[in-house]
Formats: C-alpha cells, sequence, structure tokens
C-alpha cells in the first residue's frame, strides 16, 4: 500500500486565488458541498441500478461484480437518460430563472388586483 | 430523445495498460461529472447569453451611453450579474471535482501504476529525461486547469500522478467528445493529412508541448516509418506518456525533456513537420514567438507547421462570443488564454519564416467512434475553450 495519505492529496488546492463568484465565502463553500452531495446522490443511484440489472441478470451478485459491470448500450443510454433527467430535476431551480429571464412578468399580485378589479 | 443526447459512460473508455482502473464509484463520479458539464453548457450555458441581452448590455448602455468595446468590459458587467455569476461558481466545482475525483482514483493506485510505467519505461532509449530542464514560469505561475501540481507536480520524486490524472480526466470535461483514447484530435490530424497529402510520408515530425503524447501516438501509429519526437518540460507527464505509448504500440515514438523555446540540439530543417496541439495557449507573450521561431528553423523547406488550437478572437467574431470563450481563462486558471487568443497568430508565424502565401487555417473536428461518441457540437450549445472542434494554423514552408 502506498504511504501516500491519498484522500488528502486527492483533495489538494490548485495554486492560483480562486475566484469569487457569489460574493460571500459561505454560500461559496455551502455550493461546493452542495455539489458534491449531489454528485454523491449520482453515484448511488448509478450503483443501486448496477445492482439491480446484475440481480436480474444472475440472481445473485458480489462486491467485485458491481466494479467490473461495463453496461452495454442499451444499459449505458439509460443509465445517462437516468443521469440527465436527475441533474434537470436538481439543477430546475436555475433553469426556470434562465427561463424566467426571457419574459417581462409582473407580480401576481398586481394580476391579482387587476382580476379583481376588471 | 435523441441518442447523442445521453453521453456515452465512463466504461467505454479504453483502459490501456497505464490507465488507472475506476471503482464502480469512481466511474460513476465521471459519468455524474460528463452529464453535469454537458447540462452546464448545453442546457443552461445559453443563460448567460440571456442574462447580457436582457440585463447586462442594457445596463451597461444606460450607465455608459455606448456599447462594451472589448470582451474586458463585458466580463467586469457580467460578473456583476447574479445568473452568471452562480453558473460560473457550479462550473468552477465541477473542474475542481474533476480533478478530486481523478487525482483519488489515481493516488489510491499509484503504486501499481508507477510500477507498470517503469516496467515499460526501463532502459528504452525512447525516453529522455533531463533534470536540468526547469519549469518555465508560464508553467508554475498558477496550477494550469485547476490541476493541483499542473503538468510537472509529483507526489513522490519519480511518479506519474500528473500524467495518469490528466488523462483519466479528460473524458469527463469533454463529455466524451475525444472519443475513447482522449485522442480525437491526433485522429483528426490523421484523417486530415491523409486527405490533404494522399501517399506523403513524413521523414521527422517534432510535436512540441505534448504532454501525455494523446494528440501524437494517432501520427506515430499512422506513419510507423516516420521517426517521431515528442517533447515537454514536465517529466511526470512525459514517463507516463512515453509508458501509455509503448503500451499503444507507438515504438517509433521518442518522448524526450525539453524547452521548446531551445531547439539547438536539432540542426536546421531537421524535421518535415512540427506542431503543437492545444499547447500555445498555455505559453507566454515572449516564449509564444520564441517556439515558432524555433519551429520554423528546426523545420525543412517544404515542411509542414501546424498549430491546432480554439479559434483565434477577431474583428469578425462577436465580443460575447470572446467573452464567453474567455471564462476558462479567469475561472479556471489559464491565464494566457485570453493573450494568446488575441494574437495575430498569421503575424506571429509570418514573423518566424513564414510567408502569408504559404500559410493556412482549417477547421478539425476531433475524429471519434461515432457509434459510441458525440460528435462534437458547435456554435451556441458548444463548451467553449472545451469543445472537440478546432482551427489549425499552418504553413507550407517554402522551398527556397
Amino acid at each position: 500500500m502506498s504511504d501516500i495519505d491519498y484522500i488528502l492529496r486527492a483533495g489538494a488546492r490548485a495554486k492560483g486565488k480562486r475566484p469569487d463568484f457569489l460574493g460571500d465565502p459561505s454560500s461559496e463553500r455551502m455550493l461546493s458541498i452542495l455539489l458534491a452531495v449531489v454528485g454523491e446522490v449520482s453515484v448511488l443511484k448509478e450503483r443501486l441500478d448496477t445492482v439491480e440489472r446484475l440481480l436480474d441478470a444472475k440472481g445473485t451478485i458480489s462486491r467485485a461484480d458491481i466494479d467490473k459491470y461495463q453496461p452495454d448500450r442499451d444499459a449505458a443510454y439509460q443509465r445517462g437518460l437516468m443521469t440527465k433527467e436527475y441533474i434537470a430535476r436538481v439543477m430546475r431551480g436555475v433553469q426556470q430563472e434562465m427561463e424566467a429571464m426571457q419574459t417581462d412578468e409582473k407580480p401576481v399580485a398586481d394580476i391579482s388586483v387587476d382580476l379583481r378589479d376588471n | 430523445m435523441k441518442r447523442e443526447d445521453v453521453p456515452p459512460p465512463y466504461t467505454a473508455v479504453t483502459r490501456h495498460e497505464v490507465f488507472p482502473t475506476p471503482t464502480h464509484d469512481e466511474a460513476a463520479r465521471f459519468n455524474f461529472l460528463t452529464a453535469f458539464n454537458k447540462y452546464l453548457s448545453g442546457v443552461i450555458g445559453p443563460g448567460n447569453k440571456l442574462a447580457y441581452e436582457k440585463r447586462v448590455l442594457p445596463a451597461f448602455r444606460a450607465e455608459h451611453r455606448r456599447d462594451p468595446k472589448d470582451r474586458f468590459e463585458i466580463r467586469h458587467a457580467m460578473n456583476k450579474d447574479p445568473w452568471h455569476r452562480f453558473w460560473s461558481a457550479c462550473k468552477r466545482n465541477s473542474m475542481e471535482m474533476r480533478q478530486q475525483n481523478g487525482r483519488s482514483m489515481v493516488l489510491r493506485q499509484l503504486d501499481a501504476l508507477d510500477a507498470k510505467a517503469r516496467q515499460l519505461n526501463a532502459d528504452r532509449p525512447t525516453l529522455q529525461l533531463d533534470p536540468s530542464v526547469a519549469t518555465p514560469r508560464y508553467q508554475n505561475a498558477v496550477d494550469i486547469h485547476c490541476m493541483p501540481g499542473s503538468y510537472h507536480g509529483e507526489e513522490r520524486p519519480g511518479d506519474v500522478s500528473a500524467g495518469a490524472n490528466y488523462d483519466c480526466g479528460i473524458f469527463a470535461t469533454t463529455a466524451g467528445g475525444l472519443g475513447a483514447l482522449s485522442d480525437g484530435g491526433g485522429q483528426a490530424l490523421v484523417e486530415w493529412i491523409k486527405r490533404e497529402r494522399p501517399g506523403w510520408t513524413p521523414k521527422r515530425i517534432l510535436d512540441v508541448g505534448c504532454t501525455i503524447g494523446h494528440n501524437i501516438v494517432p501520427l506515430a501509429l499512422a506513419f510507423p516509418d516516420t521517426e517521431i519526437i515528442a517533447i515537454d518540460t514536465a517529466a511526470p507527464v512525459l514517463r507516463y506518456g512515453h509508458a501509455r505509448a509503448q503500451a499503444l504500440g507507438a515504438k517509433n515514438l521518442k518522448f524526450i525533456q525539453m524547452n521548446a523555446e531551445d531547439l539547438s540540439r536539432f540542426p536546421d530543417g531537421h524535421f518535415d513537420w512540427v506542431q503543437t496541439t492545444m499547447f500555445l495557449h498555455e505559453l507566454s507573450g515572449k516564449a509564444l514567438p520564441q517556439i515558432i521561431r524555433e519551429g520554423v528553423r528546426v523545420l525543412a523547406p517544404g515542411g509542414l507547421m501546424l498549430h491546432l488550437e480554439q479559434p483565434q478572437y477577431s474583428d469578425e467574431m462577436p465580443l460575447y462570443e470572446q467573452f464567453i470563450r474567455d471564462w476558462d481563462a479567469f475561472n479556471n486558471n489559464e491565464p494566457f488564454w485570453s493573450a494568446m487568443h488575441a494574437m495575430d497568430l498569421k503575424q506571429v508565424i509570418e514573423a518566424a519564416g513564414l510567408p502569408r502565401s504559404s500559410q493556412f487555417v482549417t477547421g478539425v473536428r476531433a475524429v471519434v467512434d461515432p457509434t459510441v461518441f458525440p460528435v462534437a457540437a458547435s456554435g451556441e450549445k458548444e463548451d467553449h475553450g472545451r469543445a472537440a472542434v478546432w482551427n489549425a494554423y499552418g504553413a507550407w514552408k517554402p522551398q527556397s
């Protein structure tokens, strides 16, 4: 076994000042944590899919089977689609904010007043 | 849903002998990042332009009573826009996560990878390392594309961690656009030259800034009788690249640690093909023209000079596009990217001794197996800075 603490070293920081994106260090850290969790949930979903497919095919599995698993073309497509759908679900708020930029909407309270009076 | 809308799985990557073996979950992490990058560029990337047109540009006009005069003014204005900031923060995190995942996978199996590389590299005259070669300032100022340790970093002396980490993540950041061996650029060069000069067999090729040699191995395999030299200043990627080339059967390819600003080791006219692929943007304002000058000097009359890069900025390219192509320069540690893409490369090549009449620019698209890998997107949906569509800036050196 290597004497390198691979877990610690995997997270080494790249040299070069990190840009300030969100204007607040806590928000930056929260987004980093959140996106890492988003990624790990995706990994869990994919692992569960692997387990299900192997069980379907063989009825029983080992951990080694999971690491060896290589999806065929159709399975790869279905799993890719699952991840794509998952990301779309997680990113909905951002995507809808983008859509909102395309229109110039009044507050619903204004519409409410309008409907009351007309 | 069309098949090409879903990226190929990480398991489609070819595992050559020195490629790190992913666990199920490491592959799944890359699958997530691949899909996430595709989402950021394809689905919500256009939101940046929307924010620009709907509110950033109108606000700029109201404040300054004119349009932005360059891509920097657009950047400063966009950097105040909450949507663009959030998008950039997501994208930066994706780059950082790619590095952590790649490094984690490589470092946990570094003993095995180093042993394999040592076995493939031992006593081979085709790998020549020179510890006296210093890391140039332009490679050392920051860790390029947020790759901790850059190309020259080592976790322990003599290791291949930098090369292995670089190799294993290209698939994720390009969403598989470079194919199973991440060599779609090199494959494209092979296809291009066979079409451009059918029957030509170059005697000697020099590949400058080769890193792990992924874009030169296809040429070495296509021209087995050609003597090919690939140089780089960073030993860790050369160690890995040489082992990788040996594993893939490219035996006519020599890797030499050398700084291309001084090619005095080679006589005038020594090569009949001198090239770089996605390298010029990682230099500096002084080093780039010097490397081109040296390249022209060692190029034989009638020989080919070729530089593969993302498209240069020009007056014809809208300022917004220049701004979005600049994203990596300021957000992904590519400090020379912006200045390089604004250079007049034709003028630089001309000043180095190749007249305009000998020059050409041509579009090149990654060559991949389209039954498995996506054909590179261009236009609105392309992942600017990473799209597998390039311009080749080239010249055939006049005979006299």
